[in-house]
């Protein structure tokens, strides 16, 4: 992976130019993830860059949202979840003495695949972070621009006191966007995030990535192989694995510019994906 | 190629058999029945309450319920000392149950490892299953001396400068009853409470945890208002339990009328006087003041009870409704729902 260098333009590069070589947010090294004794994942090395959007796909299973969740620790929350090797954010080793899984979440948003707005108002699902975090100053005004930035201001500027659960689906999972941006993170993970969600709901979702990657490093999951293509600078291609006692494990296959894995993937396993040989 | 229909010379006549055919209208009459009897049963009661009552309405009218005397000696009976023992005692132990209640459903939900969280919820859900009667025998022999020796004492001491910790230090009383009350709702309250922390999706609380909230954040932010009105649902259940229980209160209070300020006081609720009193009862206006009490009991109960609906219902539920329509009616045509 070190020998890729910034060759892609990258949109909004003229906002934040990109020097010489990308910058690493994210280094996972001999990542491993167990569930009790199943080993979910198995030795992902991995790097990924800031300012750009990273797609993750592969079959169902293959540990796609297992290895996000490593990113901000979200596996923590699982009973019986281990790792090992080091996922380094910024060069600290997330799993390390003295760091805090909460102060990591805070830092890295996350979007979930079926939205998941709170039972309360629209305004106060956008402030319950910021008000948790302590960042109460200015509250309006940061309510108003997360909305602003997840494309929801103009269609609930009106209703802002109404439930969220009234909202659409669409509508619902950007407000959850709203909600990731509103705490200012500098990672959002989104795991599916438009996989519950109609055609137009997803297009409006991706066309907001596009414009969030200006300002965020973002990293998505999606069984959907288009949906990357479209929205992804990065794309990772995780596999099954079969070992000889039958049990199964998700691997990296490859990781390239998107555009290589799908016009010209290295690894048959990823071309076989791609072109639909898969099985 | 021929095309044949299956059974083409067979009309769409019924083939059931007899027994089949009967099932629907049968299932029908007995749910009606048994519906039917429940509501039945609720207007018998009332009835015979009310019928019951009629001599002491005839004598005491509705005076009755502003009266604080019960003298059996001179045949003049009242309701508003009891009325006040059983709002104090149930309002005092639904006020300390239900913080401990949601305590321990949110320890058997969210903090307890897995092993623990099943047996200890057993174990707090059979706390539910003792007797009454048994309870109230316990708070006779262990809870009362204590009450008496340690616990009146101690908040005489520390809290004496208020009236309500004031008096003779004794074994029953409202401060024993209220315990007791405490520990038959506690139970009752969290085993709801762990039912409803169960049923919020933890996708909620993954989305609060995802935003950098801590554990008790999240918690107190987004677990606890999800589950508000069915908490304050439980309660109302556990309110009901103790403004109706009679035996472990009967046991406990004292059995005294009066109205005061001090916990430490004896007293008495409309439960435990009509358990306590009905089967002496030396007149039929003594009797009919019992069921008169019990009217008022009935009366209190089924308010609590409406009550409690009304604060589960979510008051906008159809505007919300309509408007999920709309906007998805709206969605529909790529429109706006403004």
């Amino acid at each position: 992976m070190e020998a890729i260098r910034t060759k892609i333009e990258v949109a909004g590069a003229g906002l934040r130019p990109v020097v010489g070589e990308r910058q690493a947010v994210f280094e996972a090294r001999d990542v491993s993830v167990f569930y009790g004794d199943q080993l979910a994942i198995d030795n992902v090395n991995i790097d990924i860059y800031q300012h750009l959007i990273t797609a993750i796909i592969g079959p169902s299973g293959c540990g796609k949202s297992t290895f996000i969740r490593t990113l901000n620790r979200m596996t923590d929350l699982v009973p019986g979840a281990r790792l090992s090797g080091q996922v380094r954010y910024r060069g600290i080793d997330l799993y390390g003495p003295g760091v805090d899984a909460v102060e990591v979440r805070r830092r890295i948003g996350m979007v979930f695949q079926k939205p998941n707005p709170f039972p309360k108002s629209i305004y106060d699902n956008v402030a319950y972070g910021l008000r948790i975090l302590g960042m109460r100053n200015g509250l309006d005004e940061r309510v108003e621009r997360a909305l602003r930035s997840a494309a929801l201001w103009d269609e609930v500027k009106d209703r802002l006191g109404d439930t969220a659960l009234g909202l659409s689906g669409g509508q619902q999972q950007r407000l959850c966007i709203a909600r990731a941006i509103a705490v200012e993170p500098e990672v959002i993970l989104f795991d599916e995030p438009a996989s519950a969600l109609d055609p137009i709901s997803t297009s409006a979702i991706e066309d907001l990535m596009h414009e969030l990657k200006r300002d965020y490093t973002l990293v998505i999951v999606t069984h959907n192989m288009q949906q990357a293509a479209r929205v992804a600078d990065m794309t990772a291609f995780f596999g099954l694995e079969v070992a000889p006692d039958e049990s199964r494990r998700g691997v990296l296959v490859e990781y390239d510019e998107t555009e290589k894995i799908f016009t010209n993937p290295s690894d048959k396993r990823t071309e076989d994906y791609i072109t639909g040989r898969f099985g | 190629m021929k095309i044949s229909h299956a059974h083409e010379d067979a009309a769409l006549e019924r083939t059931r058999g007899w027994l089949d055919r009967i099932g629907d209208p049968v299932l029908r009459a007995i749910t009606f029945s048994a519906a039917a009897l429940a509501v039945t049963i609720l207007g018998l009661i009332a009835y015979e309450l009310v019928s019951g009552s009629r001599l002491a309405f005839r004598s005491f009218g509705l005076g009755f319920i502003t009266s604080q005397t019960w003298d059996t000696i001179h045949n003049q009976f009242g309701a508003l000392s009891l009325i006040f023992g059983t709002a104090v005692t149930a309002v005092l132990a639904t006020l300390i149950a239900t913080p401990l209640a949601i305590a321990i459903a949110l320890f058997l939900t969210e903090l307890a490892p897995k092993h623990v969280r099943s047996l200890l919820g057993a174990l707090v859900e059979m706390l539910a299953a003792i007797p009454s009667v048994i309870l109230g025998l316990w708070g006779i022999l262990i809870l009362g001396p204590f009450v008496q020796n340690q616990l009146e004492p101690f908040l005489g001491s520390t809290l004496g400068f208020l009236p309500f910790f004031r008096g003779q230090h004794s074994p029953t009383g409202i401060l024993t009853a209220v315990l007791i009350l405490t520990i038959m709702i506690v139970p009752i309250v969290a085993s709801v409470t762990r039912e409803l922390l169960t049923t919020v999706p933890s996708e909620l609380r993954e989305g609060a945890l995802a935003l950098g909230a801590t554990r008790w954040e999240m918690v107190r932010g987004v677990l606890l208002p999800a589950a508000r009105p069915g908490i304050l649902a439980a309660v109302a259940l556990g309110f009901g339990r103790a403004v109706g229980e009679a035996m472990a209160v009967l046991m406990t209070i004292g059995g005294t009328i009066g109205i005061h300020l001090s916990l430490f006081g004896h007293s008495d609720t409309l439960a435990a006087r009509i358990a306590g009193q009905y089967n002496g009862a030396s007149t039929n206006l003594q009797t009919s003041s019992l069921v008169y009490l019990a009217t008022i009991l009935l009366v209190i109960s089924l308010a609590v009870n409406i009550g409690a609906q009304f604060l589960i219902k979510p008051i906008d539920r159809r505007p919300r409704r309509q408007r999920i329509a709309l906007d998805r009616a709206f969605e529909a045509q790529g429109l706006s729902a403004d």
